[in-house]
């Protein structure tokens, strides 16, 4: 166990400068992949991404019949793990998993890449935000809380579930600008993630959190939280009882925090082709679903033109909505 | 009954004790190399954990890592290099007693108090669990930022310099973690366009860098001292029972604080130390003996840091909550076990949670044996010419400071802060006051901002809630007390 551990930390540094040794000649001779490969995650080591891609490497692994490794190369909230991976030489022996994000620094000016500096590979997870309240709220359902929002003064109500400008910020921004609302109706308060938002919820701090269901699930299981509402297009079926936001209020507004597997720009297309169908088999395998089930994270698969066009329109969706927020820049 | 029992038969699997034993090694291992901690212990057992049992793959994380957080010792009180951020508090005071020739009583102290710690931690956690996740419930942004305040007070207690000294040294601190966009306001500051910067000064390379690399170039420009006579290491264990017997409150205060800090989420073994070695130097009846090799804080944040490692876990199994960055991964595993975290857990699953608490246990009494052999192992560094031994120390705070974050840029900040350190320790600023200005300077902003947007810039919730309350009263008596005694002291000497 040690050793094994042991060889992760030593490959997981050297892989790239042993890539680029051994590989310049013999990749051509052979059939694609003759040596290790390695996935770039711009998260730190035991979240949610991070383990989201070591079970992929561990089903990839099979499938291509060569070592796979994570390695986690962290720090700028995620900047600096994208840029990795953009700048990778594009020989398939670097390839990364990239988040939502993708579509979101560049609005705010912190990084100039966007969806389109990567060749996608394949979209592999969804989660979509939930709307939790504490379980000694008056609010029973999504609408009776709509209604006491609406009614509530500017700024009277609190919300939270990450920093300022992350993900669920913009999930509560769009649910509020589709009621007809001002994205700033609901203060946002910035917290450092989902489970401080979640216990803070549950000290009576705030008065509804819009992180996901999995991630609020312990809190909700415990009975301190409810969930009202999932912001999708259908109900995750490890929570059958919370209805989507068009069954419970007609609202057809949907988000979701995304996952999926990318390789630097200029991968040549059989490469690609070798990647996504390896992928594709990981995604129809009983470990993924296991693994995937337990946590309660969304199953979403797109093959890589599917996975762009995604991208694509979650990108501009993302521009409207965080101009409107006043977070983007420029 | 018969739940313990299967609990008992759980645990004692031949996987399942072949799982703690590789998991203790390789956790005494990691702990020690600075810059690798017991997160990156616990995360780097994560892939493996998929092909474990249940049971063995929760008892792998928790041995591994309160072995890592003992062996964070070892380099501290060796080389005066933290091998883990819940070392750094007391880390001179260990060296200062290896400087004074007793290495075996300041590692036999981490040893023998984190085992006791640890075992105490279990005890709560086994019976306190219901009542010590209801108060860590009760903490809102208000009670953290005064607890992070609190924390910040030490900074006066744990270095033996002036305290306007000290206090500046916890300022640059404050500034430092002011670096980045993890800020309430999600805003870049002081990062020049840099990308890295974007991230902030992450704690570890910082940490390494002012203790270690400042170290390293203190001992180039200092003539080798003369070499220990060739000895070997007296027994390990020899006289901790006396110290046990002799300062029992100490260790009773020090768990009590690691248990009570542990259990909240966001605040774990790290802030307890520093908290624990402060509290034992204030009620002192010979705090001028701290920071020249005298047990008394040892033990008592030896002890504090490894309860709170357990106690961590009480928020993390009732909800789901992680109580520390080690649980937050281990949260991820039991999920993936299909032992969801929640009250259900304590009831439909009880002899798996018995089997978690004999694990605790387990673990903690196999850390006696292991860490004995770590210790014999690494003293002989001790009698290795220094010519050798520092540019290997270098190339460990390299190294480690890499693996945090697989990112060069690490490494550079190890080197940018080793000098600061070198700097500021040639003209008496103490840089631990330093690095607990960097630990506590995020949750003090975060907490403190946030508060404020959710009372709309009302500050009377910090004052008016129960538990913020009574945080708010030792805070403020804390901060008035030097002030009253010296105004008392003058009305004395009037008065004479």
């Amino acid at each position: 166990m040690a050793s094994r551990t042991r060889r992760e930390i030593l490959v997981g540094g050297g892989a790239l400068a042993a890539a680029a040794a051994v590989g310049a000649g013999s990749a051509s001779a052979q059939a694609y992949p003759t040596r290790p490969i390695t996935i770039i995650c711009p998260w730190g080591a035991g979240g949610g991404t991070d383990a989201t891609a070591r079970i992929v490497a561990s089903v990839m692994e099979r499938e291509l019949k060569q070592p796979v490794n994570v390695v986690n190369r962290t720090g700028g909230s995620g900047v600096v793990g994208h840029a990795a991976i953009a700048a990778a030489p594009p020989d398939g022996y670097t390839l990364g998993i990239v988040t939502v994000e993708i579509s979101m620094m560049h609005w705010q000016g912190l990084t100039e890449l966007k969806p389109d500096s990567y060749t996608p590979l394949a979209l592999m997870n969804e989660d979509p935000p939930g709307i939790q309240v504490n379980a000694a709220s008056p609010y029973k359902t999504v609408k009776e809380l709509a209604d006491a929002i609406k009614k509530a003064p500017h700024g009277s109500l609190k919300a939270s579930g990450t920093g300022q400008g992350g993900i669920w910020h913009l999930a509560l921004v769009g649910w509020l600008t589709a009621m007809g609302l001002k994205p700033d109706h609901v203060r946002w308060v910035p917290l450092n993630g989902a489970a401080p938002a979640m216990q803070d919820l549950a000290a009576g701090g705030l008065d509804l959190v819009t992180c996901s269901v999995p991630e609020a699930r312990a809190i909700i299981e415990a009975g301190k939280a409810r969930s009202l509402a999932v912001m999708a297009a259908e109900r995750n079926p490890a929570f059958k009882d919370v209805p989507t936001l068009k069954e419970a209020m007609g609202i057809d507004y949907t988000t979701g925090a995304w996952r999926g597997f990318t390789a630097p720009k200029g991968l040549p297309p059989a490469i690609a082709n070798t990647l996504t169908a390896a992928l594709k088999k990981v995604n129809e395998s009983k470990e993924y679903h296991e693994f995937m089930n337990n946590r309660g994270f969304g199953i979403r698969w797109a093959d890589a033109t599917g996975f762009a066009k995604f991208m694509d329109e979650g990108n501009k969706a993302m521009g409207v909505a965080m101009k409107a927020a006043g977070l983007a820049k420029g | 009954m018969s739940e313990i029992a299967q609990g008992f038969g759980l645990v004692f699997q031949s996987d399942v004790l072949l799982a703690i034993l590789f998991a203790s090694i390789y956790g005494l291992i990691v702990g020690a190399v600075p810059g690798l901690t017991a997160t990156m212990a616990t995360a780097l057992l994560v892939p493996i954990t998929f092909y474990l049992p249940p049971i063995a793959a929760i008892g792998a994380i928790i041995s591994s890592s309160a072995m890592a957080i003992f062996s964070g010792d070892i380099p501290g009180a060796l080389l005066r290099i933290p091998g883990t951020p819940a070392s750094a508090a007391y880390t001179d005071e260990a060296y200062a007693m290896t400087r004074k020739g007793r290495p075996e009583l300041a590692l036999g102290i981490g040893l023998w108090f984190s085992a006791l710690g640890g075992i105490f931690g279990t005890l709560a956690l086994m019976a306190l669990a219901p009542p010590l996740a209801s108060m860590a419930l009760r903490f809102s942004t208000f009670e953290y930022f005064w607890l992070a305040f609190l924390g910040l007070m030490c900074a006066t207690l744990v270095s033996r310099s002036s305290p306007v000294k000290a206090i500046a040294s916890m300022l640059l601190g404050l500034l430092v973690s002011c670096i980045g966009i993890e800020n309430p306001a999600g805003t870049p500051r002081f990062t020049f366009g840099n990308t890295n910067l974007l991230g902030g000064i992450e704690v570890i390379p910082a940490l390494v860098g002012v203790f270690a690399v400042s170290e390293v170039m203190r001992a180039m420009l200092t003539a080798e001292p003369p070499k220990p006579e060739r000895r070997r290491l007296g027994s390990i264990l020899a006289g901790q029972w006396a110290l046990t017997k002799q300062y029992p409150k100490q260790q009773f205060r020090g768990n009590i604080i690691g248990v009570l800090i542990g259990v909240l989420p966001g605040a774990g073994a790290d802030i307890a130390a520093w908290v624990a070695y402060s509290v034992s130097k204030r009620f002192s009846k010979e705090p001028q003996k701290f920071g020249t090799g005298h047990p008394e804080g040892l033990i008592e944040s030896g002890s504090g840091n490894n309860s709170a490692l357990a106690a961590g876990w009480v928020p993390a199994l009732l909800f789901g909550i992680p109580g520390d960055t080690i649980t937050a991964i281990a949260i991820g595993v039991l999920y993936m076990k299909g032992l969801n975290p929640g009250p259900t857990l304590f009831t439909e699953q009880a002899s798996s949670m018995y089997a978690l608490y004999i694990i605790f246990i387990l673990a903690n009494i196999l850390m006696i044996p292991l860490g004995i052999a770590m210790i014999r192992a690494s003293s002989h560094v001790l009698r290795a010419p220094r010519a050798s031994v520092m540019p290997v120390i270098v190339l460990l705070c390299a190294v480690g400071a890499f693996a945090t974050g697989n990112n060069l840029f690490a490494v550079l900040t190890v080197a940018a802060f080793g000098v600061i350190g070198y700097v500021m320790e040639r003209n008496g600023y103490p840089v631990a006051a330093m690095v607990l200005g960097i630990i506590m300077g995020t949750m003090v902003e975060q907490n403190l901002v946030t508060s404020i947007m959710k009372s709309d810039g009302s500050i009377i919730p910090f004052f008016n809630r129960p538990v913020a309350a009574v945080l708010a009263a030792m805070t403020i008596a804390a901060l008035l007390w030097p002030v009253a005694a010296w105004g008392l002291k003058r009305v004395r000497a009037q008065a004479a």
